[in-house]
């Protein structure tokens, strides 16, 4: 009988220490967020994008470098053809003025794409199923680079290596 | 020539025999499997077999995977400037293979040669037929519940081995090489998602199945000799490290 209890007891540590681990993994290392209860309220606002460029549901959505909500999901409008991505934003924060702006960003060089808004002056403030106007597109690289060599293309010494900064 | 065909022809019966008698002794575990529920006792006993006695090694390795992950991470990285990123993909690496595949492999080196030889022995010294004698189903009494000990605890430790060797990342790469903890941990928590956690669970609990099944296979059907223990427990190891490695392309392959 002591035998089998002290196999009952590591036993469960074992296993104690199993979930923990599960939970840890969970909890820690993902970027789910878990809400207490029913008191996470929140709204959802859209954006129509020309391109959301690497842009996934999930990433945050912030204003001034805070994360206010997360993009819940991103489709393709058939007859727009447009984006539109969806927003999740927390009810604390319900007063974002109607004219705000959303911009895709990318956070660091290597980072993930995220979603800023600048707010606008108006005294309207956004509600839940509105449709955010003023929106700035995900910058594609190969763009830049396009619009820079047709800007180079144009100019006499078209065909030199670019000249170095002055120093 | 003629000769050579028949060989290769009766190695290959032989491996389809085997596999059909695999699948018809994982049909039947399963069909008693709810019925060992009934008497926990016998299952609680193998968890801590499988389980709390693989702890230790489970929990070495992971430290050391994950500090050597820390390193060649570390040292690949700052190639390109972008050591800030050793926590995603130390996470992910951990997550999605390395963690199932590495405790997965442990294990069957260290529960399933038990098994295998434990099941082999009593094979050999008569204990199995002596239970059938008293009316005692062997399979119900010592290999449902060895079985269900072993895919019980293989999503455990794999989720320990994880743990510990995000430890071990964290130990060589924040604290021994400088990397910024902060972006450690918030890069690691923006990439990694619960769909990342779940897959390697389900990979540990796959492999589980798989290894604990071939270990009570391979003991249970072994030759009642000295050398049919071994060999059981030889193949036990060969065999749950290959299907391991086939059967982890697979749901990689799927899960992607």
């Amino acid at each position: 009988m002591r035998q089998s209890r002290a196999i009952d007891v590591s036993t469960g540590l074992f296993v104690l220490l199993g979930l923990a681990a599960i939970l840890f993994l969970v909890t820690q290392i993902t970027n789910r967020e878990f809400s207490l209860g029913g008191s996470s309220s929140s709204y959802r606002v859209s954006a129509q994008f020309e391109n959301v460029g690497g842009l996934k549901s999930g990433a945050p959505v912030s204003m001034a470098g805070v994360t206010i909500g997360r993009v819940e999901s991103i489709a393709y409008d058939m007859d727009l053809f447009k984006a539109v991505v969806t927003l999740r934003i927390d009810s604390r924060y319900d007063r974002i003025p109607s004219d705000s702006d959303a911009s895709i960003y990318t956070a660091g060089l290597l980072g993930g794409q995220y979603i800023g808004i600048s707010p606008g002056g108006s005294d309207e403030s956004l509600r839940d199923g509105d449709t955010v106007e003023f929106v700035q597109d995900a910058i594609v690289l190969e763009n830049l680079i396009s619009k820079y060599l047709f800007s180079q293309a144009g100019k006499p010494d078209a065909g030199q290596p670019a000249p170095a900064p002055a120093e | 020539m003629t000769a050579l065909l028949a060989e290769m022809y009766s190695s290959l019966r032989g491996f389809l025999e085997r596999l059909g008698a695999l699948t018809r002794f994982f049909g039947r575990v399963l069909w008693l499997s709810p019925g060992a529920f009934g008497r926990p006792r016998l299952v609680v006993e193998q968890v801590y077999n499988s389980g709390a006695m693989s702890l230790v090694i489970i929990m070495t390795c992971g430290l050391f995977v994950g500090m050597v992950l820390g390193l060649q991470g570390y040292d690949l990285l700052q190639r390109f400037g972008s050591e800030d990123a050793l926590g995603v993909g130390a996470a992910l690496s951990l997550l999605k293979e390395l963690g199932p595949v590495v405790t997965a492999l442990l294990f069957a080196g260290r529960a399933g040669t038990a098994l295998a030889s434990e099941l082999g022995l009593m094979r050999a010294t008569d204990q199995i037929s002596a239970m059938e004698v008293m009316a005692v189903d062997p399979m119900r009494r010592v290999v449902v519940p060895r079985f269900l000990g072993g895919v019980i605890a293989m999503p455990l430790l794999t989720a320990i081995f994880i743990m510990v060797a995000l430890f071990g990342v964290q130990l060589v790469g924040v604290q021994f090489l400088g990397v910024d903890q902060g972006q450690f941990w918030s890069q690691m928590r923006d990439a990694v998602e619960l769909g990342d956690v779940a897959e390697g669970l389900t990979k540990g609990l796959v492999f589980g199945v798989a290894c604990s099944l071939i270990a009570v296979f391979e003991g249970y059907h072994a030759q009642p000799t000295a050398e049919g223990v071994g060999r059981a427990t030889t193949r036990t190891v060969v065999i749950s490290a290959v299907t391991t490695l086939v059967l982890d392309y697979i749901l990689t392959a799927i899960m992607l």
